[in-house]
C-alpha cells in the first residue's frame, strides 16, 4: 500500500494523554490528518514536541488512541510495519560527526530496511532534494547549523515516507533555504502526510494546507491558514494576519 | 509512490538491516581502524620482535630473562603459533576489544544517534542486535588478521634464520582462533555492556579498564591471603581469559618467562565455558538494559 492508494487516515489520534509523572504534556489531544502538509503550531511547551514524539513512536501515549496509516501503536507488530513508512527529523538529532553527508543518509537508509539496490539511488535523491549535492561528501562536523538540518531532513525522506513528521525543521535555515524548504514540502505533501511542528508562523502561512493549533496541551485551533488568518480580524497584537489568528486562538483558548 | 517497493518485508530484514547499517558505521569509525592498528602493532612488537631483537642480539629482558636462545627463537617460528597467539590477548588485546565494545555502544549514547536509531524501522532488540553483530563481524575480522599476521612474522623469521619451515596442526590452528575469538568476543560483550549500562563512552572505557587491568589482578593477590576469596576470583572474566590463553600453552605470569594476564588456574574446558557464559551473559544484558530504558 502506498499514499496515493491508501485508503483511510494517515494519523488518527483520539483523545490522546500523556503525562510525565505529575505533568500532564497532552491533555485530551484529537487529529486527523491525511495528504497534504500540516503545520502544527503552539508557544514553547505547548506539548508540539510530545504530540510528534508519540506519532514518531518515540514516546508512550498514558490513555486514548494514535494509529497511523490504520495501524495502532499500541501494538508492537503493527509499530514496526508503521516505522518503515515513517520519516522522522527530531528536534534536535544525534549524528556522528564523522559521517559525510552520504554516509549519515546511508547509514538510515539501511536501518529503515531499504532493499539493497535501493539505496545508493535513494540516498543521493534525497541529498540532492534538500540541496546538498555539492556537499555530499562533506564530513557532517564540517556543516552549518542549516546544513545540518538539511542533512536531518534528506535522512527523513530517504524512505519516501508516507507519513513525515518534522520537529521545528527550519531552524538555522536562511531566508533562501527556508522558501526551497518550503517547496520540497509541498512537493513531498503531494502524496504523503507531512507533519511540521514550528513556532514560526509564517511557515505555515506560506507552505501548508492545514494547521493546528496546541496550547497546554490541547488542540485549541484546527483548520486552513485562512481560518486562522480569519481568526485574528478582531485583534491587532501581530505583525502579520497569521500572527494575528495564531495570538487570537492562543488566547481564546487561555479564557476558556 | 517507490517507498514500499524498495523497503523489505522479510523475517529477519530488520536484523540484517541493522547489522548492514553498523557495519557501515564502523567502517567509517577512525577509532575502529586506531585500535585496529595499535593490537596489530603491539602484536607484532611484544610478539616477535622484541624477542626476536634479544635472540640476536643475546640481551634479555624481563619477560624472557634467562630463556635459552633456541627456546626463544622456538617461540617465533610457526609451529608456536598455538601456543604463543593468545599471550597478548588476555593483556592487552582483552583491553583493546573492551575499548571497541564500550566505545561502539557508548558513543550511540553521547552522541544521540541512539535516540534516533530506536525511531527508525526495527525494533530495538534488531536494531542493537545489528551492533553487536558488527561489533561480532569486526572481532572475527580482527583475529583473521592477527592470525595472518603471526604467521606473516613467523615465517619471516623463519627465512632470515634459514630454519626450516615446520607448519602447525590445522586443528592446532583452530582451536587457537576458536579460543582467540572467545576471549576478544568477552570482552568485547563486557564493552558493550558497560558502555551500555554508563551510557558514556569515556566513563565506560574507564571503568573497564580499571576493572580489567586492575580489580581483578588485586582480587586474585588478596584472594592468596585470604581463601575464601578464590571462590570469587577462579570465576572472574579476566580469569577465565587468561586461563583459556595459559591451557593453549601461552606460558603464564608465574613461569619464569611468564607473559602478563596469563594464567592457570582453570582448565582449558571450564575456561572456555566460563568465557563463553560471560559472552552471551554480557551481550543479553546490554540488549536488555538498552530495550527497557528510555532513551532521552
Amino acid at each position: 500500500m502506498n499514499a496515493s492508494t491508501m485508503i483511510g487516515t494517515h494519523v488518527d489520534v483520539r483523545d490522546l494523554v500523556v503525562e510525565f509523572g505529575k505533568r500532564t504534556a497532552l491533555d485530551g489531544v484529537d487529529l486527523q490528518l491525511d495528504t497534504g502538509v500540516h503545520g502544527l503550531l503552539g508557544p514553547n511547551g505547548a506539548g508540539k514536541t510530545t504530540l510528534m514524539r508519540v506519532l514518531a513512536t518515540v514516546a508512550r501515549s498514558t490513555s486514548g488512541s494514535v494509529s497511523l496509516l490504520d495501524h495502532d501503536l499500541s501494538k508492537q507488530r503493527d509499530l514496526r510495519m508503521v516505522r518503515r513508512r515513517l520519516g522522522y527529523l527530531p528536534q534536535q538529532f544525534g549524528y556522528y560527526p564523522r559521517f559525510t553527508v552520504r554516509e549519515f543518509v546511508e547509514y538510515f537508509a539501511w536501518l529503515k530496511e531499504m532493499t539493497p539496490s535501493a539505496v545508493p539511488l535513494a540516498v543521493d535523491h534525497a541529498i540532492e532534494r534538500v540541496g546538498l549535492a555539492d556537499r555530499a561528501d562533506d564530513r557532517l562536523k564540517k556543516l552549518s547549523g542549516g546544513m545540518l538540518r538539511r542533512a536531518g531532513i534528506a535522512q527523513a525522506i530517504v524512505n519516501d515516507p508516507d507519513v513525515l513528521l518534522l520537529d521545528e525543521p527550519t531552524a538555522g535555515l536562511d531566508p533562501e533555504q527556508r522558501v526551497e524548504f518550503r517547496e520540497l514540502l509541498r512537493t513531498i505533501g503531494v502524496d504523503s502526510c507531512v507533519l511540521v511542528a514550528t513556532h514560526l508562523v509564517e511557515d505555515v502561512a506560506v507552505a501548508c494546507t492545514h494547521v493546528t493549533v496546541v496550547s497546554d496541551g490541547r488542540a485549541v485551533f484546527r483548520g486552513t491558514p485562512d481560518d486562522l488568518v480569519a481568526a485574528g480580524e478582531d485583534t491587532s497584537d501581530g505583525d502579520s494576519p497569521i500572527e494575528r489568528g495564531y495570538t487570537a486562538a492562543i488566547r481564546a483558548a487561555r479564557k476558556r | 509512490m517507490t517507498s514500499t517497493l524498495a523497503v523489505q518485508h522479510r523475517p529477519g530484514t530488520s536484523f540484517v538491516a541493522s547489522t548492514r547499517a553498523e557495519l557501515l558505521r564502523l567502517r567509517k569509525w577512525p577509532a575502529l581502524w586506531v585500535l585496529i592498528a595499535v593490537w596489530l602493532l603491539l602484536t607484532l612488537l611484544f610478539g616477535y620482535v622484541f624477542d626476536y631483537i634479544g635472540y640476536r642480539t643475546g640481551g634479555s629482558s624481563t619477560i624472557n630473562e634467562g630463556v635459552p636462545p633456541e627456546l626463544l627463537l622456538a617461540d617465533l617460528l610457526p609451529a608456536a603459533i598455538p601456543e604463543t597467539a593468545l599471550s597478548g590477548l588476555p593483556m592487552f588485546g582483552g583491553a583493546i576489544m573492551m575499548i571497541l565494545g564500550a566505545l561502539t555502544a557508548g558513543s550511540g549514547y553521547s552522541w544521540g544517534t541512539w535516540k534516533t536509531v530506536f525511531t527508525q524501522g526495527p525494533s530495538r532488540a534488531s536494531a542493537f542486535g545489528g551492533a553487536l553483530t558488527a561489533v561480532a563481524i569486526a572481532v572475527v575480522g580482527i583475529m583473521v588478521v592477527t592470525m595472518l599476521l603471526e604467521f606473516a612474522a613467523a615465517t619471516t623469521i623463519t627465512v632470515l634464520e634459514s630454519e626450516p619451515l615446520i607448519w602447525p596442526s590445522a586443528l592446532d590452528v583452530v582451536r587457537t582462533f576458536g579460543g582467540g575469538l572467545l576471549i576478544s568476543g568477552m570482552w568485547a560483550a563486557a564493552g558493550i555492556f558497560v558502555g551500555t549500562l554508563t551510557r558514556s563512552p569515556a566513563l565506560a572505557v574507564g571503568l573497564g579498564l580499571v576493572w580489567a587491568l586492575a580489580v581483578e589482578n588485586l582480587l586474585r593477590g588478596v584472594a592468596n591471603v585470604l581463601q575464601q576469596l578464590e571462590v570469587v576470583t577462579d570465576v572472574l572474566p579476566g580469569t577465565a581469559a587468561g586461563s583459556l590463553a595459559g591451557a593453549m600453552g601461552a606460558s603464564a605470569m608465574g613461569d619464569g618467562d611468564g607473559t602478563p594476564g596469563v594464567l592457570t588456574i582453570l582448565d582449558g574446558g571450564p575456561a572456555a565455558a566460563l568465557l563463553g557464559i560471560y559472552l552471551v551473559v554480557f551481550a543479553a544484558l546490554a540488549t536488555w538494559v538498552a530495550v527497557r530504558r528510555d532513551v532521552t
